[in-house]
């Protein structure tokens, strides 16, 4: 049994897919995130694939503020995804609600209304830091319970 | 007895292992195409083991059976292909299998799996008519439906029946979900329906699925490797060339309408398949 489980973890971390959420962001971060599956960074390598389905889903990247008319959406969506998963916040905004923090309509980062397992500051976060916070939160992934089995 | 038995091994367990390795293979040359370093070969077992540690999300029940009755079927179809059966059984029990998925897609209200599966539906009304009509034709050289007595042939089916070969490799085409007919799920892009009729199955539900695929995937290159099955060399080199040729025509089309499949294969096919039917009436 236990070597079963030892297998699910490793494929885990070999497998993650993940869901893009833009949650309000400029699109200086999604540009960035979507250079990651280009030719020149290729995530597939890692096993990684954009599905846009939250119930295929295992990692939700978010970027950008959280505010009052898309926190519903943010939250729907991460409920809408079937244990282990886990959440990476991208950029300053995705992080604290960045420049935008003190705005009327902005509640702030991410985490006010999910929990964040990942955070990748910058403005935008290069590729580079995308895929490390990204792979960081495998390990995690990994390790998560909410396994049946 | 026991040769059976092995053969019902064979085809329940190495056949989507095979599969799966097939898979892998597909999305390191795809990746090799687009001139990225892709995934290991192994992805697609790691891709499964995943989704069966992963909690389940239900529907509805229908969703549950119609995934389980999905892989029974397929796995039945090849176990029959491995027994050397008949040829119209082992359709009549793929595509059993194939209108359960479409049903559990059918039984939630998600409008992207509503419309993938009529998409799909579409699909399979394209491609059993020109499998029968393979089929047809291996029956016309052969004298039998059984594989048994094809595999008893002296002369490769390739030479009487070239152009029904081209049309079964349509029936593949359509079968891998591959450019230019991967509009009702795709194993790449999500596009316009997200995931297509696969949109609510998730979890072990979708990983059933996916094994149910590596089999039906190895059924219809098993269906190829008939056509050449007088030499070993002659299955490999037969398979092999025309699952490069699926990963090649993948990278190179488009996505099209599924009007544009059902006029293209529908009229190609039939075509080809009448042309080739009445040359072996008239030889």
């Amino acid at each position: 049994m236990d070597t079963i489980k030892a297998f699910i973890r490793k494929s885990r971390a070999k497998s993650p897919w993940l869901l893009h959420f833009d949650c309000g962001s400029c699109n200086g971060c999604d540009i960035e995130v979507l250079a990651c599956l280009t030719p020149v960074y290729d995530i597939e390598r890692f096993g990684i694939i954009n599905v846009g389905n939250p119930k295929h889903a295992d990692l939700l990247l978010v970027t950008g503020t959280v505010n009052h008319r898309n926190k519903k959406v943010l939250a729907n969506l991460a409920e809408q995804m079937p244990d282990p998963k886990i959440v990476v916040a991208l950029g300053s905004c995705g992080l604290t609600g960045g420049i935008f923090r003190e705005a009327y309509n902005v509640i702030g980062g991410v985490d006010k209304i999910i929990p964040v397992d990942v955070y990748v500051p910058g403005c935008p976060p290069k590729p580079e830091a995308i895929i490390d916070g990204v792979v960081t939160g495998l390990e995690k992934f990994a390790e998560k319970k909410g396994d049946k089995s | 007895m026991i040769r059976g038995v092995i053969l019902v091994i064979i085809g329940a367990v190495a056949a989507p292992l095979l599969g799966g390795l097939i898979a892998g293979v597909d999305r390191r040359l795809t990746a090799w195409l687009q001139s990225r370093y892709g995934p290991p070969i192994w992805q697609p077992f790691f891709d499964v083991i995943k989704l069966f540690g992963k909690e389940r999300l239900v529907v509805n029940g229908w969703q549950v059976f119609c995934a389980h009755v999905y892989i029974t079927a397929t796995m039945l179809s090849v176990v029959l292909f491995f027994l050397q059966s008949d040829l119209l059984l082992i359709l009549f029990v793929q595509a059993f299998g194939a209108i359960f998925l479409v049903i559990g897609a059918f039984s939630t209200t998600s409008p992207y799996s509503q419309v993938g599966a009529n998409r799909e539906l579409i699909q399979i009304l394209t491609y059993e008519p020109l499998i029968v009509l393979v089929f047809v034709g291996i029956y016309l050289v052969t004298g039998s439906f059984k594989i048994s007595e094809i595999l008893a042939q002296t002369k490769p089916l390739l030479v009487s029946l070239p152009l029904l070969y081209i049309v079964l490799c349509y029936a593949l085409t359509i079968k891998l979900r591959k450019s230019p007919f991967d509009f009702s799920t795709s194993h790449h892009a999500h596009q316009e329906l997200v995931k297509g009729f696969l949109t609510e199955y998730s979890g072990r539900y979708l990983a059933l699925v996916e094994i149910g695929h590596w089999y039906e995937v190895v059924l219809i290159l098993g269906l190829c490797s008939l056509f050449w099955a007088t030499s070993w060399i002659g299955v490999l080199v037969l398979v092999g060339v025309t699952y490069l040729c699926e990963i090649l025509i993948d990278n190179i089309m488009a996505r099209m309408t599924w009007q544009w499949m059902l006029g293209y294969v529908w009229t190609m096919g039939l075509a080809m398949s009448f042309v080739n039917l009445i040359w072996l009436h008239g030889r």
